[in-house]
């Protein structure tokens, strides 16, 4: 969706300033926020927890902090998914029996798990419409619903510069439409084609996009 | 649980549209670093302006029955029923509404109203295959001559945003359902052009006078969200 | 600039929230904020659109909190400061600083009604060759100035028509910054909502959006 998340090419954000030695986590609740998100095993679709943040409103986006905005919306995800209710939330205290926990992370499958990962490529044939060195536009849509093609692209020129292979859409998973494999391209726009006369004339941006997202030029 | 814990988690529940609880965040500390001058407006506004206006007006930068006087003037002089004083006299003389599309700054300085806000109008006619809305994306512009100063929902980010893209949809919102025989134009008020709409006139009004047919032109017809009915 | 202001195509702002009966303002001090911004900017030392930009510049998150009328008191707060017609010392104890000059303000009372019956026109009667002509094919140039800028940014690259010739006027991304007013045509541009949104936009409907000339380029 056109959300305050898709930050491309905004200005007034205000300078960068980045922190000197910067811890991983600023506080305790930070690390136990980012472990939560990782053991939780919740019954939604690759793309939920990324779409459930652009579903922020906008004041809020802004305003909470990186892993405030994960707690948010892994409260909001479990309570949609029923895994816990609003009740609990709000009393801290477990009223459910049940769990639909479909797994429950133990500490000695950490390691293992972080090495694995959960790969969003996927084994499966499919056709791609475009090859290397290819002149493409990415397409002007403007679907509500989550999609990684930023607006800072869209009706945009630019040459496919590799193909990475077969992964799932998220678009149609977060949507319910089903994992649609298809080929995800690393297409590069000459800066000047983003941003007008202005910009360099050798830089550039490369964007991942799916198949979906493009059309012949 | 700790009480800080539980407040936060409940303030995330409240977007999942749980009982509404107090934002712990906003009480937190700012979270995001940066250089750049931070407006933090103290919680009550009323105060601010309050002090703001007593400084000025001693420092003799502004005078007080000046500011009385642009309040008095948007609060009970300057309004819609300008705009729909216009729309009436176009609904009963051919000739006034002709002029009102062709020159729209003399034809609305004729029933007296022009100036600040409204010094370059144009007036878009609603027919039967054409619906006019207007929206300021990037601000607030707006007519004041003839309609004032706009509501919060024109000014909103919601409005702002979505009435280009999602025309329709804006004016279901607004109970107005819009068939696919009629064509919509949403006009982005960036320019100095400030824009009316001239709503369809209701059937079975014929007999109405151009003063009863005033009463029944809204604000939102003239803004094009609404049509104007019998019911005012 | 391509600030949170510019919300033409947002998604995510919500349903449009409207009010029974909304009153002109609904707490007093609106109403002054109103005034006090009207009346200061009779000083002159800033035109319409520095203001606009002034606002644009409030710091996204505090956009997004912030009422209305919030945000013209913060941003004429910087431009007063800007302009030197009050100092920090005077905002934070609501007085004048010792030794300052009392002075007398431009916009009276009687002066209001002058305001508000005149306004302040932003047209230029000079002659300016306009380089485009109603009917005619134009795209908007695809600019992303870091200044004050009105052409949206959802317009940005994409080709519409020439619906009218509105006249010479003041150009707001010169004037904003100081850089004198280079008055030019302003036009009335179609472009079909396809255009703008893709496919899945209405067939027939459009958006109108007053450019100036150097906003287009010929298509």
């Amino acid at each position: 969706m056109n959300g305050i998340h898709d930050m491309g090419g905004m200005h007034g954000m205000g300078p960068i300033n980045p922190e000197k030695k910067e811890p991983v986590f600023h506080t305790v609740w930070e690390g136990r926020a980012f472990a939560l998100s990782m053991a939780v095993d919740g019954d939604w679709p690759y793309g939920a927890d990324r779409y459930q943040i652009e579903l922020m409103p906008p004041e809020k986006y802004l305003r909470q902090s990186y892993y405030e905005k994960w707690v948010t919306t892994l409260v909001e995800l479990m309570v949609k998914t029923r895994m816990v209710t609003s009740a609990e939330i709000a009393s801290g205290k477990a009223i459910e029996r049940k769990t639909k926990a479909r797994h429950v992370l133990t500490a000695a499958e950490v390691p293992s798990v972080i090495a694995a990962g959960d790969p969003a490529s996927r084994n499966v044939p499919a056709t791609p419409h475009f090859r290397a060195g290819q002149q493409v536009r990415a397409r002007n849509m403007n679907p509500v619903g989550h999609t990684r093609l930023p607006r800072y692209a869209r009706g945009k020129i630019g040459r496919i510069e590799r193909d990475h292979g077969v992964f799932e859409f998220p678009d149609t998973s977060v949507n319910g439409f089903g994992e649609k494999p298809q080929h995800v391209y690393s297409v590069r726009f000459a800066a000047r084609e983003l941003w007008g006369e202005q910009a360099a004339l050798q830089d550039s941006v490369y964007v991942d996009l799916w198949d979906d997202y493009l059309e012949p030029a | 649980m700790t009480t800080s814990r539980r407040d936060f988690l409940t303030a995330a529940v409240t977007a999942a549209g749980a009982a509404v609880t107090p934002d712990l965040a906003r009480a937190q500390e700012h979270d995001h670093d940066h250089d750049h001058d931070h407006q933090v407006v103290p919680s009550d506004p009323a105060l601010r302006v309050k002090a703001l206006e007593s400084l000025l007006v001693e420092k003799g930068l502004v005078d007080r029955a000046a500011l009385d006087a642009l309040i008095d003037t948007y609060e009970h002089k300057v309004g819609p029923r300008n705009g729909a004083r216009v729309v009436a006299r176009a609904w009963t003389d051919p000739a006034y509404k002709q002029r009102l599309l062709t020159n729209s700054d003399t034809a609305i300085a004729e029933l007296g109203y022009g100036g600040l806000q409204g010094e370059h109008m144009l007036v878009i006619e609603n027919t039967a295959k054409v619906h006019n809305l207007v929206v300021c994306t990037l601000c607030s512009c707006y007519p004041w001559p003839v309609l004032g100063l706009p509501p919060v929902w024109y000014k909103s980010a919601p409005y702002r945003s979505r009435a280009v893209i999602d025309p329709r949809g804006v004016l279901r919102e607004f109970g107005l359902e819009l068939g696919d025989d009629v064509e919509v134009r949403v006009w982005d008020s960036t320019a100095e052009l400030r824009y009316l709409v001239l709503p369809e006139r209701p059937a079975g009004t014929e007999k109405m006078s151009e003063e009863e047919l005033a009463a029944l032109v809204t604000r939102d017809s003239m803004v094009g969200v609404g049509k104007v009915t019998t019911q005012a | 600039m391509n600030g949170v202001h510019d919300l033409g195509g947002m998604q995510d702002m919500g349903p449009v929230q409207t009010e029974k009966n909304e009153p002109v303002f609904h707490e007093p001090w609106q109403g002054r904020a109103y005034a006090v911004t009207r009346a200061m900017g009779a000083w002159r030392k800033w035109n319409l659109d520095a203001s606009r930009f002034q606002r644009e510049q409030i710091a996204p998150v505090d956009y997004f909190r912030m009422s209305y009328y919030e945000r013209w008191i913060v941003a004429l707060v910087e431009l007063m400061l800007k302009n030197r017609m009050v100092t920090p010392a005077e905002l934070e104890s609501g007085k004048p600083d010792p030794g300052s000059a009392k002075q007398t303000p431009p916009l009276t009372a009687e002066k209001v009604q002058i305001l508000i019956a005149k306004g302040v026109p932003a047209s230029r009667d000079v002659a300016v060759t306009a380089r485009f002509h109603s009917g005619e094919r134009v795209r908007a140039r695809n600019i992303n100035p870091v200044g004050h800028t009105r052409l949206p940014r959802y317009a940005r690259g994409k080709i519409g028509t020439i619906h009218q010739d509105h006249g010479v006027f003041v150009f707001p991304d010169t004037n904003a910054l100081f850089f004198g007013e280079k008055p030019q045509h302003v036009y009335s541009v179609r472009f079909a909502v396809r255009e703008l949104w893709g496919e899945q936009a209405a067939l027939q409907d459009s958006v109108y959006i007053d450019l100036w000339d150097d906003y287009l380029e010929p298509a």
